[in-house]
């Protein structure tokens, strides 16, 4: 067997390519246009911009005010009599952000590669096989969803306590190594989705288990597989509470950890540097958002299909 | 949700082979399977299912990091019921959850039926904008807010002045922190829109027009048809918001409590801040996995009345 994709990929039925949606998103045809436009529709419209304007006018005053000079932050003005990019420089060098920065990326994509090929393969087990004791096994991956985290922080502490990784970055991926309820449930719905013959034809042909789910279930599984990473990308980059409960050492600080420590420094009573808490701020929203605005489609449609999280 | 998955490859080209032969296959079947599903196995030992016995039994002990852990009955939860801060945290708690659900799942429902309204491209562009505080982290949320909802100088009271209101000092007044909380919340409605536009674009056009040609009026059409179709969708929603806001952190956390606002007001004390304190700060890892059940049961509690009340209203496709 050398090439297992082409010939199936020829003589099957495929519901799903690489390059189409999440096949778990079912859109109705897109609605007629009107020939003409009611009140009805000229009002909705208006509420809508409206709308949009307030949800977006607080984003857009924390970019603006974090470039006012100290004293303008509180004005009333949106725009500060100079644009101030010092506050920038000066929070880069009141606390270590750029470190904070690779921090975050490092334990983000740890996080999200870990969680993505773990669950995938799981997920795989789940979809694919039977085996005895799959059904007890897969109650228990529906149970675990609903149990809030709270209950398993302080034991989990005490493990990674146990063996030495307190005050290390470990403890904010590793455990995504061994796959998430959440995301076996999600792409074991998607592999489930996948037509049999392609996976019953490679099987024929002779090829492993292993071959079976790389070379076919994988790359069938692709816009699912980014949603995942995607997903785990954004909850591992605002996270919090692991990082709060994880780390001391201010280098391992990953951005939320960062900016609240420069809350607790800068935004304090008389002595406050607003400026510099709302620069460091923007730098934690911005590479998200622009990870939001590149990657929409998975992340609007894997809400929608999935509830986010 | 179903929990059965019997398609198990049937490979059809072996069925003729001998027995033996098959018996070989499929216990390479199974050890593959085990392989596969390896990974969950240790997660559920190392990381779920162990931790959630451990947290059981150490939420009989008492148990401070240094000394062993002492095994003390049920004194954890006799303590939680008469510690004032902690009934403190679950009434703010509570509160937070009893005024933000309702106002949450409505706003998101107005803003998916305007987007419903919207063309499809223009639809896209407003459902990004109001997605976007949904990925902005908790803790720069928390900033923002903090100033925002600022009694002098904050947006939104400069905007209720706007219309003559003199608003509430919403981050000092004891009596409006939590419902600067709410209004904080309601900024991140998008994912619920989302997921309730998501449902709108799955109503049957005909049902819609249908109605229409019977006479019925917009509000009509929402209500009676629109509404009872997506009900599946809002009872989903009503019940993530809820089990959501009863486990909020970050943002309140952010806002009140750290290393140099000396323990915070206890106006936005809230349950989960209250158990890290406990756990991480005072290091009682018994009384903080007691906590921790309480949560539980509270939310599994507060769940179930919800899926009981709901299975009266939801109106599902399939049972036409």
């Amino acid at each position: 067997v050398t090439d297992l994709r082409a010939p199936a990929l020829a003589t099957t039925d495929l519901r799903v390519s690489r390059t189409d949606p999440a096949p778990t998103v079912v859109e109705s045809p897109p609605p007629r246009r009107r020939p003409r436009l009611s009140v009805g529709h000229v009002v909705s419209g208006i509420a809508l911009a409206v709308l949009a304007i307030v949800f977006l006018y607080p984003m857009a005053w924390l970019v603006l005010a974090s470039l006012k000079p100290r004293p303008e932050v509180f004005d009333q003005a949106l725009v500060g009599s100079e644009v101030r990019w010092s506050n920038y420089t000066d929070v880069l060098s009141a606390v270590p952000i750029g470190l904070w920065v690779i921090n975050s990326v490092i334990v983000g994509v740890a996080a999200a590669l870990a969680v993505t090929v773990s669950s995938a393969l799981v997920a795989y087990a789940f979809a694919r096989f039977d085996f005895p004791g799959k059904r007890v096994l897969w109650v228990l991956v529906l149970g675990t969803m609903l149990l809030p985290g709270a209950v398993t922080l302080v034991p989990t502490y005490l493990e990674w306590k146990a063996v030495g990784l307190v005050d290390t970055q470990v403890p904010l991926w590793a455990g995504n190594l061994f796959g998430s309820a959440f995301y076996v449930f999600l792409l074991r719905q998607f592999f489930r989705t996948l037509p049999r013959d392609v996976f019953e034809a490679a099987r024929v042909d002779g090829a492993s288990h292993w071959r079976t789910f790389r070379s076919i279930a994988v790359p069938l599984a692709w816009p699912a597989l980014v949603l995942t990473f995607v997903l785990e990308l954004r909850a591992s980059w605002t996270d919090l509470v692991r990082p709060l409960v994880f780390l001391q050492n201010p280098d391992l600080f990953t951005l939320p950890r960062g900016l609240k420590a420069v809350l607790d420094q800068y935004g304090q009573g008389g002595e406050a540097e607003w400026q510099l808490v709302l620069a460091a701020s923007v730098i934690a929203t911005v590479p998200m958002v622009v990870v939001f605005l590149l990657a929409q489609r998975q992340f609007t449609e894997g809400v929608s299909t999935t509830g986010g999280k | 949700v179903s929990v059965d998955a019997p398609d198990r490859p049937a490979l059809s080209a072996e069925q003729a082979a001998p027995q033996q032969r098959r018996a070989v296959l499929a216990r390479r079947d199974r050890r593959a399977a085990y392989l596969f599903v390896s990974p969950w196995l240790v997660g559920l030992l190392l990381l779920t299912g162990g931790p959630i016995v451990a947290s059981l039994v150490l939420s009989f002990t008492d148990y401070d990091l240094l000394s062993s852990a002492q095994f003390v009955g049920t004194e954890n939860y006799q303590a939680i019921v008469q510690d004032d801060r902690a009934l403190t945290a679950m009434r703010n708690t509570l509160l937070l959850t009893a005024l933000h659900v309702p106002v949450a799942v409505l706003l998101a429902l107005g803003l998916a039926l305007l987007l419903a309204r919207a063309t499809r491209r223009t639809a896209g562009v407003y459902r990004t904008l109001f997605y976007l505080p949904s990925v902005t982290p908790p803790v720069a949320i928390g900033v923002l807010f903090l100033l925002v909802l600022n009694g002098q100088v904050g947006l939104v009271n400069r905007a209720l002045a706007l219309v003559g209101i003199d608003g509430p000092e919403w981050t000092t007044d004891p009596a409006w922190i939590v419902p600067g909380l709410v209004v904080m919340s309601l900024w991140s409605v998008g994912t619920t829109t989302v997921i309730l536009y998501a449902a709108l674009l799955d109503v049957p056009r005909q049902l819609l027009e249908a109605a229409a040609v019977d006479g019925a009026g917009a509000w009509a059409r929402t209500r009676y048809v629109t509404i009872p179709m997506i009900s599946g969708a809002l009872f989903f929603s009503v019940i993530v918001v809820t089990i959501g806001d009863l486990q909020s952190f970050t943002e309140a956390y952010t806002m009140y409590f750290g290393t140099s606002s000396a323990g915070g007001a206890d106006s936005a004390l809230l349950f989960v801040i209250y158990l890290f304190q406990q756990g991480f700060q005072y290091l009682h890892m018994g009384y903080a996995s007691a906590l921790a059940w309480i949560l539980f049961l509270v939310i599994a509690a507060i769940t179930a009345v919800q899926a009981i009340v709901g299975s009266r209203f939801v109106h599902y496709e399939g049972d036409r």
